[in-house]
């Protein structure tokens, strides 16, 4: 009964048959996660602003996500029970669990995500405050006070790059869901029905290519008033064409495959045979597509903030904190220094994820791993 | 539900009974199919087959690779890509008395799902990797008969179970790669014979098995057929497979049917020096000292099929006329029942010191 709750939260928690410790740790983790985020959802919704931090709170944040990256570390117990058929995710999951960097990326991202969703609580100061005495405040450097240090008008650098990593995953993650929506479709489409269809998509995506994907944000950005929901479709908007080629490639394939004339046979529908027999099919690149495209659409963000065409003040922005900070560099190479930090660790991190499941979904290393 | 499933909705139409009086089940003439070929010309990979399949009846469609028995079936139902293909003017496949060249497609998309059930080949490939068996027995009935996943669910596991495969239960939640290949070949009869079609076409069915499985398989075939009433469509390159199952056979050389007629009387003796050279060719257990005969050369691709009869540059008994004079289907007897497509039905005295070389020492 238990596990039966256990797979429903965490898919792959079911050998609390065998290792019952572990499958309660990761249910209690997940009631506290919930709990957290049911009764003290004002804290969660609130906005820069909030005063002191909640200690527990966060400490209980990061057990559960620290209990939730231990269990998904883990490669599976290799003597499985055989009446319990498993879907390729299990060698898939073992296989990722193998690559190490890629494990420490997976940690990193889920950290990252909850730091981000627990900044109302972490941030030691409010990201907008400025000191009282701007004269005394500012400049400061890293002290036990304040961790990173102070800017120009005395506000904290610790508490502005917890906030700014709230945006930029943020814009990263939709952007990135918007881009592989897009991308996936046309693509599918594309490849499934070939002819002028495909031409016409196929020919637009490299009219789109041939753009640079900086001045073509640039130039959109400048007609219209910059917020973040537009940063974000923007991004999405122009980065969809890579994944329309991939799934447009794979389903060109596919297409000819005997399943795929199988359900032809069997009478289904070209959407029906799209949409639920090629495209699952595609899935694993995608994924890869996405988990990769996450992080260079934060670091492009961060261009785009960086050259003054990002999310618009006062919300913070690792790329916008990097551009200000420059020009007291001498002064407080902190400025630039952590910002410029958290936004390496986050790509790399996305990246490392991305790197890892592409190897540890390639077929051929995945046979291996197959029971 | 897809765009394209939309018309195939609702419940199905009760099925007419039988043929009725206006022919048999399934009724195909002169039935042809082309490609462009690398000059722009027209190549008849199917060319003039005809041949009429009634209801609960067994008919095997036999040939060697490449003599378009395959894209005769699959353009039963009207499944070859056109283009590139070509349906040549003239064809005609008629179901129940219904018209299925030039038929819309929605109402093809019923037949092939309902009415006319396919197993093919493959059953390696031919189910979907990444669902599990379970859905993919139960789609079509949620497709076609708008069941509910439920329903559909208990529905695939009694059709599991039908076919015999152990553990239905577990079959269900599997993955095709945690299945044997006879087990999925046995999935795959399940999902044809989901909505109680009333043909099988079974392409090759048994060819990438191992021999013991063949035989389950064309058991399993077999009794489907008695229990169901439905006709079978068996096309094979193996003639012992054919043997065993079908009522009728036709055999198949370079897009063209070459000889009909019964099961037992075509395979006892054979007219077309096609069929005879493919009889020869078979090994028996009861006659091991007959040694086995060859058809010299192979089949010729469809951009270089001799003009004539086809078969002529292979065949021992040749003579000019052959090479010359394409010969029409000719009936073997008063009842029809036996064709073939030979002079040697209008000139049996050539068939005297001539045949086939055997081979070995």
């Amino acid at each position: 009964m238990i596990g039966r709750v256990t797979d429903l939260l965490l898919p792959g928690a079911r050998d609390l048959r065998g290792r019952p410790l572990r499958g309660v740790a990761v249910l209690l983790a997940w009631i506290g996660l919930w709990a957290l985020a049911v009764l003290r959802r004002d804290r969660l919704l609130a906005t820069p602003g909030a005063g002191r931090p909640d200690w527990w709170i966060a400490l209980l944040g990061l057990v559960t996500a620290l209990s939730i990256v231990w269990r998904a570390g883990r490669p599976r117990a290799t003597g499985r029970d055989p009446a319990e058929p498993d879907g390729e995710w299990a060698a898939v999951r073992a296989a990722f669990a193998r690559h190490r960097l890629a494990t420490a990326g997976l940690t990193l991202v889920a950290l990252l995500a909850l730091v981000a969703v627990l900044t109302p609580y972490l941030a030691p100061y409010d990201p907008a405050a400025q000191g009282a005495d701007l004269v005394a405040t500012r400049f400061q450097a890293p002290s036990w006070a304040h961790l990173m240090g102070t800017d120009r008008f005395g506000r904290d650098v610790l508490s502005r790059v917890l906030y700014g990593g709230r945006v930029s995953l943020l814009v990263g993650t939709l952007a990135v869901v918007i881009a592989i929506t897009l991308g996936s479709l046309v693509g599918a489409v594309a490849g499934y029905a070939r002819g002028w269809v495909d031409t016409v998509s196929m020919r637009t995506v490299d009219l789109l290519l041939s753009l640079p994907r900086l001045v073509l944000l640039i130039t959109i950005i400048a007609f219209v008033d910059p917020s973040t929901t537009l940063i974000i479709v923007v991004l999405g908007l122009t980065g969809w064409m890579g994944t329309s080629r991939l799934v447009r490639g794979e389903v060109l394939s596919l297409r000819e495959r005997e399943f795929v004339q199988a359900a032809r046979v069997l009478g289904f529908g070209r959407a029906r045979i799209l949409f639920r027999h090629v495209l699952p099919n595609v899935a694993t690149p995608i994924i890869v597509a996405a988990t990769l495209g996450i992080g260079n659409t934060i670091l492009v963000e961060a261009s785009l903030s960086f050259l003054g065409f990002g999310v618009p003040p006062p919300t913070p922005s690792w790329g916008d904190m990097v551009l200000r900070g420059v020009r007291d560099m001498h002064e407080a190479p902190w400025l630039v220094l952590f910002p410029g930090v958290a936004i390496v660790i986050t790509v790399m991190s996305f990246n490392l994820v991305g790197d890892g499941l592409r190897d540890a979904l390639d077929p051929r290393a995945s046979r291996e791993a197959a029971p | 539900m897809s765009a394209g499933g939309a018309a195939d909705a609702g419940r199905p139409a009760p099925s007419a009974a039988g043929a009725g009086p206006d022919g048999p089940l399934l009724r195909v003439r002169d039935l042809g199919v082309s490609f462009a070929g690398p000059h722009g010309e027209q190549l008849r990979a199917v060319d003039g087959v005809s041949f009429d399949l009634a209801a609960g009846e067994a008919l095997g469609l036999v040939g060697e690779s490449g003599c378009g028995k395959s894209l005769t079936a699959l353009s039963l139902v009207r499944l070859v890509d056109e283009p590139p293909a070509r349906t040549a003017p003239g064809s005609s496949v008629r179901y129940r008395g219904e018209e299925l060249v030039g038929a819309p497609p929605s109402r093809l998309r019923r037949v092939r799902g309902a009415e006319i059930g396919f197993v093919f080949q493959e059953p390696m490939t031919s189910l979907n990797p990444v669902k599990r068996v379970g859905y993919q027995v139960a789609e079509p009935l949620i497709a076609h008969e708008g069941l509910s996943r439920a329903a559909a669910r208990d529905r695939a596991r009694e059709l599991l179970a039908r076919v015999e495969l152990p553990d239905p239960e577990r079959a269900l939640r599997a993955y095709p790669h945690e299945l044997s290949g006879g087990m999925r070949q046995r999935a795959l009869i399940a999902m044809a014979i989901a909505c109680g079609p009333s043909i099988l076409v079974a392409d090759e069915p048994t060819t990438a098995l191992d021999v013991t499985v063949q035989a389950q398989i064309l058991e399993l075939l077999a009794r489907l057929r008695r229990e169901t009433g439905m006709a079978l469509l068996l096309i094979s390159h193996d003639l012992a497979v054919v043997g065993e199952v079908a009522d009728r056979v036709a055999v198949m050389y370079a897009g063209q049917i070459v000889e009909r007629g019964p099961a037992a009387e075509l395979f006892r003796a054979p007219s077309h020096p096609y069929t005879e050279g493919l009889l020869r060719a078979v090994p028996s257990i009861e006659r091991r000292d007959r040694r086995l005969a060859v058809i010299p050369g192979r089949v010729p691709a469809p951009g270089s099929w001799p003009a004539a009869c086809r078969f002529h540059p292979r065949c021992p008994y040749a003579w000019e006329r052959c090479a010359t004079e394409a010969p029409p289907e000719a009936a073997l007897d008063e009842e029809g029942g036996r064709h073939s497509r030979c002079w040697l039905v209008a000139e049996p005295a050539r068939r005297a010191g001539h045949g086939y070389v055997e081979v070995g020492g």
